[in-house]
Formats: structure tokens, C-alpha cells, sequence
């Protein structure tokens, strides 16, 4: 018996528990128990008083037993409470560079994963409308050279050709540096918008333009490869062949083949947007975003653990989430999807 | 011997897609090679430096030099070992914990399946490069670390397939006629099971050797695999991005090329591979 869609939502809402529970043990493994003293690590080899090193132990929670640790970190965080920096600058509150480091994060992915989606939609009909011709051989190998494109290199060659060679667009940040763009998101384009700063909004698309297709790029292969495969089989179908015979126009069919072929897409989205996480981490590197990717990388420098356990820990949340939110969508649009 | 007649086979067969798999055979080739022959290949000294500095490739810096005045090709020719060797290590130690946790999990079922299988979804749906920084971090910049880091995350895809395959083989009727001659759950998951995995676990292995390759690439990107002055792909590319922009193109075309290339060459063989053998691997 259906019983409805928003009993659905929460009961998927009620597993996305254990994966973050999962994770923020395992990262609290890794950081905690293992092997190092996370304080000493970031004092260095300095000799310092140890009424200071109690200080700095005690900030970071270091001092209690490790099953409180465990439980008391992950208490504060579901208030929203992600500890404090351990150093450069030490005792600010980690949450307060999430909140300024994800909406950059997070601008980026948006506009990465909608070139990814549409590289991917344009390359796997063009391969399913000529299939078994040269063109879909060469779209298949588009698929598997853009999955092992290695970002920082690919977004380099972008830099040099855009950036230097031709002086087309910005190679770095998020806008041009004497701006002044109101913050209300923190997503750049949507407060350009929202503000109607015109001379902001050309400059924030700019700036997302070189590291959007260098990540979208590299996430396409894997839709040209599905919407191939699932437009091959819809346009072999019956009901595409009586458009045709009822003489509707060609791309009018494309496009109601596409639409069915479209839904298996929906659940691929969920787990590539793991990886496009994964993958902003080293764009923002190479185009120096001030994202999460190179919060987590600035914090590496300082051996600040406390920092990147937070950063983690968030990103878990925001997977889990994402991985909800998609297969809500797909419930919705599959009618075969039993709630 | 059955098994690898059944492997080599499909290989040399004249099929569509024989192109892509010689292709890529041939660049893991020269790589290999390349790592071996290392010192008799490298005109230079990889770690030397000289008053040569930002040099743009001739006759006699065939990629240039860098910063330091030490040679490009020298640097990627020997820079070769590391990303093999992490790799070899990484990819060891993945299938051996993965293996045979999806081999017992899968045949057993029950609690530990389904414990195992929630802990290996969560891993396998959280970004692979944040979780690899995280262990890197910890255990320091070293090439068995890093290689310690990338194996810790592709074990669930291992984890994955065999519980998968697992799953159908024991409802086969051989393995229900071992059952039937009295053999031993283990001596069916290691003589029966294990053996009809073998096609599967190569183009897994193949694909996640390419990722790996990418991973480890960009963790050294990051600085966190090697030290200086030992080459390494990745690193060289982080270390000559600074100049990029000065128009040092070569500093980072060539190291960057490779981690490509040799990515490329193992997706090219998983991809014709599976084809071939004719598996649904995802």
C-alpha cells in the first residue's frame, strides 16, 4: 500500500543517519586515535610552556577521555557547533568559515554540475542518434578521456589558453577585487541578482566560467555514457516509431525520447556529485577558490585538525543530503517507485 | 591455468575495441619500462640542480628544466616509480581486505553483511579525494602512506563487486553440488566462488587502478604524498603552477600529460575489458 510521499521523505531522510554517523567515526578515528598528538603537530617542535600546551589541549576538547570527546563533538555539532581553529587564528569558531567558505563551494558545484549534465545530455544523444557510426566510437572515447582528465592539469591548459594567451578570463577568485557585492547568500551571482549590481553579476559568471568547465568537463563522461545507452533503447521502442510514422517533427521526438531516457540519469546524479566534491577540492586549488576545498588544504598547512574534522564532518552532512534530495526527485518522477 | 587462457584470450581476439586495448597495453608498457630503466633513460639527474633554470625544451632538455635548473624529462622518467609504486601498493591492499570481506559477507549474509554492507555504502557515497586527505594528513607525507590513504577508500569498490557476484554464484547449481558432495563453506567460497570471480575482479581492478592513479596524483598536487626534492608527478605540477602564469607552459604540461595519459591508458583496457568479457561492473 502507498503510503505517500511524505512518509517516504522522512523514513529516507531517517538513513541518511547511519552513513553520517559512519563517517564522522571514521574520521574521528583517523584524527584521534591514530598515532600523533594533533596539539604538538601544530606547536611544532617548539618548546613551549606546558600550562599553555593544558590551554590548548582543553580548547580542543583534548583533555577528556576519548568516548566523551567522541560524543561531545558530536553533540555540539548537531547544534551547529564545529569546535574552534587550533591555530592562525586559534580559538574561532570553525563554523564561521564554513558559513563563508560553503556558499563558494557550493556556487561552484551548481554551475560544474549543470555543464556536466548538459555536456553530458549533448554528447550521449549525439552518440545514440549515430549509433554504431564513427561519431559514437568517438563519443565513447570522449567519455573515458574526460573521466581521467586530471583537473589541475586541465584546468592549467585552461589558464594558459584563456588567461595568458588569450586574455579572455580571470584565472583566479571569485570576482575582481574592488567590487563591492552585498553579501546576503554568499552565492555571488544570486546576491549580484538579488542586489541588481549588474558589474558584479558579469564578473562573478566570468570567474566561474574556466573552473565550472574544468570540473564539469570531467564529470560529463559518465552521462554520455548513460544517456547513450538509455536513448538507444527508448528509440527502439514502439511508441517512437508511431511519432515518426504520425509524422511528427524530428527533434519533437528526440526530445520525448529524451525525456524518458532522462530518469535512470537522476539516480547517476546522486553519486557523481560525491565525486564532483571530491573534485572541487583540487579545481578550487588550482584556481585558488576560496571554497571548502581550499579551507581544508589552507588547514593541512597548519596540521589544524580540529578545523578539518569539521570541514569532513559538513561535507558528510551536505552528501547525505544531496544523495536524499536526489532520490526524493527520482521518486517523484518514476512512477514504479513504491513509497 | 583454465582462468588465464579465459583472460588472455579475449585480449588478443579480433574484436571491435582491439584498438583501445592495445592502445592502452602499450602506454602501461612504456611506463612500466620507463620506471624500470629509469636510471639509463634519464639523461640527468633527476634531483640535480643547475644554473639552467626555466629553460624551454630543446635538444638538450627534451620538456625543459624548472625553477631549480633540473631537467623535465628526467623528472618525469623517474617520477614514474612513485605513481607505479603507490599504486601497486594502494591497489594490493584494497583487493585483499575487500576481497575477501565481500567474499565472506556476501556467502554468510545475515547481521555482518548487513553491518559491512552500511559501512561500505557510506564510505563508497563520501567523496574519495577528502577522505584519502584526511588519512594523509594524519599519517604524513610519504609515498606507503599515501598508498595506505587510496587503499582505505577503494575498498568498498571491491567490497562491492564480489559481495554482488557472490550473491548469484552460491545460488548456482556447482556450487550446490559441492554443497551436495559434502564441501566445506570455505573450501566452496575459495574453490568454487572465488575462481568465477576472476573476469570481474581484472576490469574492476584495471578501472580503479586509473582512478587510484588520478587520486594519488592529486593528493601529491596537494603536497601531501612526497617530499621534496624526490620527483613526482603530481607535486611537479604543483610546484610549477606558480610560473604557469608567466608563460613556463612546460613546467606542468608534461608532468600533468602523463598522470593523463597513463590514467587514460588503464580506463582504455577496464573499458575494452569488460566489454569483452562481457560484465555489467557498475
Amino acid at each position: 500500500m502507498a503510503r505517500g510521499v511524505g512518509s517516504y521523505i522522512i523514513i529516507r531522510g531517517l538513513m541518511i543517519i547511519p552513513t553520517i554517523l559512519i563517517l564522522y567515526t571514521i574520521v574521528f578515528i583517523f584524527l584521534r586515535i591514530l598515532p600523533g598528538d594533533p596539539i604538538l603537530a601544530v606547536v611544532g617542535t617548539k618548546n613551549i610552556p606546558p600550562e599553555q600546551l593544558a590551554h590548548l589541549r582543553a580548547m580542543a576538547g583534548l583533555d577528556k577521555p576519548l568516548y566523551v570527546q567522541y560524543f561531545d563533538y558530536l553533540f555540539r555539532m548537531i547544534r551547529g557547533d564545529f569546535g574552534v581553529t587550533l591555530a592562525f587564528p586559534q580559538g574561532k569558531p570553525v563554523w564561521e568559515y564554513l558559513k563563508l567558505r560553503f556558499p563558494a563551494t557550493l556556487e561552484l558545484t551548481i554551475f560544474s554540475f549543470t555543464v556536466s549534465v548538459l555536456l553530458g545530455l549533448i554528447t550521449g544523444v549525439i552518440a545514440a542518434k549515430n549509433k554504431g557510426t564513427k561519431i559514437d566510437t568517438s563519443m565513447r572515447i570522449y567519455s573515458i578521456v574526460a573521466y581521467t582528465l586530471f583537473i589541475p592539469w586541465f584546468g592549467m591548459m585552461l589558464q594558459y589558453l584563456f588567461g595568458v594567451h588569450f586574455h579572455l578570463l580571470p584565472t583566479s577568485g571569485r570576482i575582481d577585487p574592488g567590487i563591492d557585492l552585498q553579501r546576503i547568500t554568499g552565492l555571488y551571482v544570486l546576491d549580484s541578482i538579488l542586489t541588481g549590481n549588474w558589474e558584479a553579476f558579469t564578473s562573478a559568471i566570468r570567474h566561474l566560467v574556466l573552473p565550472s568547465i574544468t570540473l564539469g568537463m570531467v564529470l560529463s563522461g559518465a552521462y554520455t555514457r548513460l544517456v547513450r545507452n538509455n536513448m538507444v533503447d527508448v528509440l527502439s521502442q514502439d511508441f517512437i516509431r508511431s511519432y515518426h510514422a504520425r509524422g511528427v517533427k524530428h527533434w519533437k521526438v528526440t526530445l520525448y525520447a529524451l525525456k524518458n531516457a532522462f530518469i535512470p540519469v537522476i539516480t547517476l546524479m546522486g553519486l557523481q556529485f560525491a565525486i564532483l566534491l571530491g573534485g572541487a577540492v583540487l579545481t578550487e586549488t588550482t584556481f585558488s577558490w576560496p571554497g571548502m576545498g581550499t579551507f581544508i588544504v589552507d588547514r593541512i598547512d597548519y596540521r589544524d585538525y580540529n578545523a578539518i574534522q569539521g570541514a569532513v564532518v559538513f561535507f558528510a552532512f551536505f552528501v547525505g543530503l544531496i544523495s536524499l534530495v536526489v532520490d526524493v526527485i527520482y521518486a517523484l518522477l518514476d512512477p514504479r517507485v513504491k513509497y | 591455468m583454465e582462468i588465464i587462457t579465459k583472460i588472455v584470450h579475449p585480449i588478443f581476439e579480433k574484436k571491435p575495441g582491439r584498438g583501445l586495448l592495445i592502445f592502452g597495453l602499450a602506454i602501461v608498457i612504456i611506463v612500466i619500462l620507463m620506471a624500470i630503466f629509469a636510471p639509463l633513460i634519464a639523461p640527468y639527474d633527476p634531483t640535480k640542480t643547475s644554473d639552467d633554470s626555466f629553460q624551454p625544451p630543446s635538444a638538450e632538455h627534451l620538456m625543459g628544466t624548472n625553477r631549480l635548473g633540473q631537467d623535465v624529462f628526467s623528472r618525469i622518467v623517474w617520477g614514474s616509480r612513485i605513481v607505479l609504486y603507490v599504486v601497486f601498493i594502494a591497489t594490493l591492499l584494497s583487493m585483499s581486505i575487500g576481497i575477501p570481506l565481500g567474499l565472506i559477507s556476501g556467502y554468510h549474509g545475515g547481521k555482518i553483511d548487513r553491518a559491512l554492507s552500511i559501512i561500505m555504502d557510506s564510505i563508497y557515497a563520501f567523496p574519495a579525494l577528502i577522505l584519502a586527505i584526511v588519512i594523509a594528513v594524519v599519517l604524513g607525507p610519504s609515498p606507503i602512506n599515501t598508498a595506505i590513504a587510496i587503499s582505505f577508500v577503494y575498498v568498498p569498490t571491491y567490497f562491492r563487486m564480489v559481495r554482488g557476484q557472490t550473491l548469484s554464484l552460491k545460488e548456482q547449481l556447482f556450487v550446490e553440488a559441492a554443497r551436495a558432495i559434502g564441501a566445506r563453506d570455505k573450501e566452496i567460497m575459495v574453490k568454487y566462488i572465488l575462481p568465477n570471480l576472476a573476469p570481474t575482479v581484472l576490469v574492476v581492478f584495471t578501472l580503479s587502478v586509473a582512478d587510484a592513479i588520478l587520486t594519488e596524483a592529486g593528493l601529491s598536487f596537494l603536497g601531501l604524498s612526497v617530499t621534496p626534492p624526490t620527483p613526482d608527478w603530481g607535486y611537479d605540477l604543483r610546484v610549477g603552477q606558480p610560473f604557469l602564469l608567466d608563460g613556463y607552459w612546460w613546467l606542468v604540461f608534461f608532468p600533468g600529460a602523463m598522470i593523463m595519459l597513463l590514467a587514460m591508458a588503464f580506463a582504455l583496457i577496464g573499458e575494452a575489458l569488460s566489454e569483452r568479457i562481457s560484465l555489467a561492473t557498475r
